[in-house]
């Protein structure tokens, strides 16, 4: 069923739902940005439906929410880890197609992969329901459509906002029902994008010769001087999941600290780097061919049915130097036709 | 729902000292662990550590853990009687089923030698598990040595063993790398009826398996272990993928025609 909220309507189903409901969204943080003056749209708990960014897209993604950039896993004294705990307080996130999709990645990774499943991922993924945001296309650096996560069914309300501050809400799930029983029905479906400005084609690797040539291939070798290996493209990543884990020790009483999980990139110096000093893929290059194959060839001969990319295109949105991810694919699919080929 | 990380306590029973960078702890535990699997070691305030089991028996576990990092240095001052975290063990080990009853070729360099200790071990105590073991391992030089009491056991007890040094002379050792003696394996002896171990540190096992090739030896036979960075060990980190495959809960072990494949 669908509704027409007035704007008071719409605040006090919000304020309803606060009762219940942690809400999460992505909120604009007024000249926090990289540049001066600029503002950063990032996830985070809102108290009121003004402090919902609708128009922009988040600069970091909705991930965040329910693998947090780091977290505590265990408190510890001398001789016991205790597990950290989180609220067991039901979840809302306003979120995006690509990002709700990106959590089926994620899922595979945290829920499953090896044959274990995280508790910590679970504990959170397990609290969440989401609001579906309408979203009108997304920005120059989108590509959804060519990763084809541009629509989900994975929502309990559907929500577009009006400018006249009015708001069209879908109820899927009749969990909520009773949030709209003295709103007057109206017919409203959201609405998926269906084309982006940016359309990728990702290339098919169709066997080991021609991955381990691709892997050789000079084409890496230009982000040895323009890559800085900073990692801000996998923390703005909606699918990445890496994380380290490191123990913390607390100022006053250096026998308690905590075991933290704080996320990593493999980007980043140090990334491989075992005991004795041994380490693999030192070149930005090399990094940078290691995260495009998981992301379009690694991640899919694993799990089959969907590469590690969403097409949010935060990381070309994120990244200082530049780099545009859906560039390098394209660089990607000629240096596989040249090997096809045989010219390299 | 169970927490794939937690750790636990367990007390260290014993320490010796290998050599003066690499002691073997024994815990006192039940855990019940393939050969060649590993576990996660850990201290609080300082971190965690992946550390191939080296050898196991009824009630005890032990692992020969080198002194290279900010976690071992501390596990370093544990003595006897002290306290230490494990959780796992993860990873498949070593195919034990596809090693009975055949004879059984190890090929292991340096602290290479501890994820395979327990299955020579095993080995030796259980006559007619294989047919018989041929044992080429290498160390750099004598102060390098480990399992000295295991050697002298593995020499007497296997049909073919070389140590070597990579450039030192000792009696009882012949000069030079693990590589060198390959093409002294009897292979006709073998009568295709035979498993390789190969493990040690990454260029020495990359050498192994072209000349194990390039002296007719079977592909399809060969089994290396890999050691890569890992923070969780339940294939969720990232840290230990190579292509499709995580180290972790993949491998560590891996077929030879897979581990040929995999570039970093």
């Amino acid at each position: 069923m669908s509704y027409r909220l007035t704007q008071n309507e719409a605040d006090a189903v919000f304020a309803e739902l606060l009762k219940k409901f942690d809400i999460y969204a992505p909120h604009r943080h007024v000249c926090a940005g990289r540049y001066s003056d600029d503002d950063i749209v990032k996830y985070d708990k809102v108290e009121s439906l003004s402090d919902v960014e609708y128009k922009k897209k988040s600069d970091y993604p909705m991930k965040e929410v329910i693998s947090p950039i780091q977290q505590a896993l265990f408190y510890f004294t001398e001789d016991e880890y205790r597990e950290s705990k989180v609220s067991s307080r039901p979840i809302l996130i306003f979120a995006r197609p690509c990002d709700i999709n990106a959590q089926k990645i994620q899922a595979r990774i945290y829920a499953g992969n090896g044959g274990f499943t995280d508790s910590y991922y679970e504990r959170m993924k397990d609290r969440v329901k989401y609001i579906l945001m309408d979203c009108e296309g997304g920005d120059d650096n989108c590509f959804c459509v060519s990763m084809h996560t541009n629509k989900t069914d994975n929502y309990s309300l559907a929500v577009k906002f009006h400018e006249d501050g009015s708001l069209f809400v879908k109820v899927k799930d009749q969990d909520f029902d009773n949030y709209f029983q003295e709103i007057k029905e109206i017919e409203f479906e959201p609405e998926f994008v269906n084309k982006n400005e940016l359309k990728v084609t990702v290339p098919v690797i169709k066997d080991h010769e021609t991955l381990n040539k691709l892997k050789a291939h000079p084409m890496w070798n230009e982000f040895n001087s323009r890559c800085i290996s900073c990692g801000a493209c996998t923390i703005a990543c909606s699918t990445c999941t890496c994380f380290t884990t490191k123990d913390i020790i607390y100022g006053d009483n250096p026998e308690v600290g905590e075991r933290r999980r704080i996320e990593s990139s493999c980007q980043v110096d140090g990334y491989t780097t075992v005991a004795g000093g041994i380490s693999y893929r030192k070149t930005a290059g090399e990094k940078m061919r290691f995260k495009m194959l998981h992301k379009f060839h690694d991640y899919k001969e694993r799990f089959v049915d969907s590469d590690m990319c969403v097409g949010c295109g935060r990381c070309t949105a994120r990244c200082p130097q530049f780099i545009s991810i859906t560039t390098t694919l394209d660089k990607m699919s000629k240096a596989i036709e040249e090997i096809e080929k045989g010219e390299v | 729902m169970e927490n794939i990380v937690q750790p636990k306590p367990y007390k260290i029973s014993e320490v010796r000292h290998e050599t003066d960078l690499e002691y073997t702890f024994r815990f006192d535990t039940d855990i019940k662990v393939n050969h060649g699997q590993f576990l996660m070691l850990s201290i609080p305030k300082i971190g965690e550590v992946p550390i191939s089991v080296s050898d196991q028996g009824d009630g005890w576990l032990e692992f020969t853990i080198r002194k290279v990092g900010k976690v071992t240095n501390v596990i370093f001052e544990k003595v006897a009687g002290d306290v230490m975290f494990l959780r796992g063990p993860y990873g498949n080990g070593w195919p034990m089923d596809k090693f009975q009853g055949k004879h059984l070729i190890v090929i292991a360099g340096g602290t290479g030698v501890s994820p395979v200790r327990s299955t020579l071990n095993f080995c030796a105590r259980n006559e007619g598990f294989v047919k018989d073991v041929s044992l080429i391992c290498g160390f750099k030089g004598c102060n390098c040595i480990l399992f000295k009491s295991d050697l002298e056991k593995w020499q007497n007890n296997f049909k073919h063993t070389w140590l070597c040094l990579d450039n030192e002379d000792k009696e009882g050792f012949c000069r030079g790398f693990v590589t060198n003696y390959i093409k002294e394996l009897p292979l006709n002896e073998y009568e295709d009826n035979y498993e390789i171990i190969v493990v040690g540190p990454p260029v020495m096992m990359k050498y192994v398996g072209l000349e194990l090739i390039k002296n007719g030896f079977s592909e399809e036979k060969i089994w290396m272990s890999f050691e890569r960075k890992m923070s969780c060990g339940v294939g969720k980190c990232g840290h230990c993928r190579i292509d499709e495959y995580y180290v972790c809960t993949d491998g560590p072990v891996f077929p030879y025609k897979i581990a040929k494949n995999l570039v970093d």
